[in-house]
């Protein structure tokens, strides 16, 4: 084999993938970036599970008697491991707003409401949405019942709240 | 602990985006700057750094930090990262306070920097919403100004603080900001101007809500003997305070309100706290600061405040965090003028974040580098002639750094050591 023609056959090979060229001066590269991220809900796992059943699973400590309406493996009081606690399906909103914005992966959905809902005897609140409302209606005090959704996602937003019609 | 001082300070024009320099170049500018306010310190007298910014997301740029240090020229000496949300800048400063208040430094480099300008407005606020829990708040409709939107409106329902409150603390910083050449949202508003603006999570307004912002800020602290021996206007840091909260605004549980030293439990009878209303952490990095620095009476005792107003309701919410008045009056408070510049305690007369922009990991940087100016009595000499904003005869300030909704919050008091 000829030294030239040895030469000739080294080229990168030219493709179209990745960053492009955005701006020149200066110049600037644009990138696509997405990846698949594989996250354990762990220790909260059974709230998940719990969503699929209609259920929504909030926590308690056995050695203090703290109460939390979104689950925490363990006590922020006494540090002790706590137990599961099922919370009723109606709640009353302790706060709220309606987002007309929001992040990228949720500006589909806007405007969406937003609640806290808060239980009697529970020393902490839980974050849902609230539908079937228009937002200049919604307010704290206000009676809500919680929604399940029938395909389980396994997300927070398999449960989401309505108006309690009395 | 041995005392600290302040020496120099430096700030780039805080902008929408920075396209012509990175943030190491940022980084430079702003520390050419702070080392230009003081022709007497050399790079080799200064023992090390600590670099601070909030987003790897943004950034895009694993270890940051030591970028900036190498492009310094500052290595081989130590550094560090720091960050914590919202907060990053004012912790840098706490940070870089400890080295020197251990005695393991004598010339200590606080410098952070964000740039925002990578991703668009709507992903940036998705990477900011991933500072909120992942598994319960976030899948939810994670959205910062959601957040607090919920926050001020339980404070609009425990306390009547009204839009139209919100609405002058707007007025009043994009008005000050107008003094300010390194701002990047100047602007002369009228309430109502702040009331139509474009609605983003009821009841908080486009012009309540700061912008995203690429920028650089750095300070240079100093030990005593250093810094008389480098400057003739050296600003001492008399108070450091540091308070957390936890992550998610579900889990505020009710307590009983923390007592600043002017204020009695009866104040707050009947008051639920802290709720989703107010920040704790605030108050906890208040009273420790004040505590060191010997504040009694914040109202009386200090001359301004630069305060972390990313959103109008948090300026509100802070000042009663702080102690300038009582849980549920903040929003009389703005509206009574005292926090104006001219008023009983100027808050933000820089334009804070809301008008000066807010690059998350030099936010709290900017205002220990405002606040230092305005103790030595340069603002003027620093805005190009013109010192509008120069609080006559400014002997003690107060900084304060937030994270998202309370989680870390720090206060700095700084006085006037000349």
């Amino acid at each position: 084999m000829s030294e030239e023609k040895k030469v000739k056959s080294m080229k990168v090979e030219e493709k179209e993938v990745g960053a492009t060229l955005y701006n020149l001066d200066p110049i600037i590269m644009k990138h696509h970036y997405e990846i698949d991220y594989i996250h354990s809900y762990a220790q909260d796992s059974p709230f998940f599970a719990g969503l699929s059943k209609g259920q929504i699973l909030g926590s308690k400590c056995p050695k203090c008697g703290a109460t939390y309406a979104t689950p925490r493996g363990h006590c922020m009081d006494c540090g002790a491991k706590t137990e599961w606690m099922e919370l009723p399906l109606e709640g009353t909103v302790h706060t709220y707003t309606t987002c007309y914005f929001g992040g990228e992966e949720f500006l589909d959905e806007t405007p969406f409401t937003l609640i806290m809902v808060e239980w009697p005897g529970v020393e902490t609140l839980f974050l849902s949405r609230l539908v079937g409302i228009a937002p200049e209606e919604v307010a704290i005090g206000m009676k809500v019942k919680a929604k399940f959704k029938r395909l389980s996602q396994f997300k927070p937003t398999d449960v989401y709240f309505v108006p309690t019609s009395e | 602990m041995k005392p600290v001082y302040m020496i120099g300070g430096g700030i780039t024009k805080f902008s929408k985006s920075s396209p012509q320099k990175d943030f190491r170049y940022m980084a430079k500018e702003a520390f050419d700057q702070a080392m230009a306010d003081v022709p007497n310190l050399t790079l080799d007298m200064i023992d090390g750094s600590v670099v601070s910014y909030f987003s790897d997301h943004f950034t895009r740029q694993l270890m940051a930090g030591i970028m900036v240090q190498d492009y310094l020229g500052l290595t081989p000496k130590p550094s560090r990262r720091i960050e914590s949300g919202g907060a990053t800048g004012g912790m840098c400063i706490q940070s870089a306070w400890e080295a020197i208040a251990s005695g393991r430094m004598d010339v200590c480099l606080a410098i952070g920097f964000e740039t925002m300008s990578h991703v668009n407005t709507w992903k940036g606020n998705e990477f900011i919403a991933l500072a909120s829990d992942t598994n319960f708040d976030y899948p939810v409709g994670g959205f910062y100004t959601g957040y607090y939107a919920m926050m001020v409106k339980r404070h609009m329902y425990e306390f009547g603080t009204t839009e139209r409150q919100l609405a002058a603390v707007s007025v009043k910083n994009h008005g000050n900001a107008l003094h300010n050449p390194y701002a990047q949202f100047p602007a002369e508003l009228t309430i109502e101007d702040v009331l139509n603006s474009e609605m983003i999570a009821d009841p908080l307004k486009r012009l309540d809500i700061c912008v995203m912002s690429d920028g650089a800020a750095a300070v240079i602290l100093a030990s005593e003997e250093m810094a008389y021996k480098l400057t003739d206007k050296p600003v001492r840091i008399t108070g450091v305070g540091t308070g957390t909260d936890a992550m998610r605004l579900s889990d505020r549980p009710s307590r009983d309100v923390i007592l600043l030293p002017h204020e009695k439990a009866e104040d707050y009878k009947d008051l639920k706290y802290p709720g989703v209303h107010s920040f704790r952490g605030g108050r906890v990095a208040a009273k420790e600061a004040y505590k060191m620095a010997g504040i009694t009476n914040p109202l009386e005792d200090i001359d301004f405040v630069e305060l972390h107003d990313a959103f109008t309701s948090s300026e509100i919410q802070t000042y009663e965090d702080l102690g300038l008045c009582k849980y549920g009056d903040g929003g009389k408070f703005v509206e009574s003028g005292a926090a104006s510049l001219g008023g009983k305690v100027p808050v933000n007369p820089s334009g804070g974040l809301l008008a000066c922009g807010h690059p998350v990991g030099a936010s709290g940087l900017m205002q220990g580098v405002f606040a230092l100016w305005q103790l030595q009595g340069t603002i003027g000499q620093h805005f190009g002639g013109d010192d509008t904003l120069q609080i006559r005869n400014a002997k003690r300030g107060l900084i304060h750094s937030h994270a998202g909704t309370g989680t870390y919050i720090t206060v700095s008091v700084m006085e006037r050591g000349f």
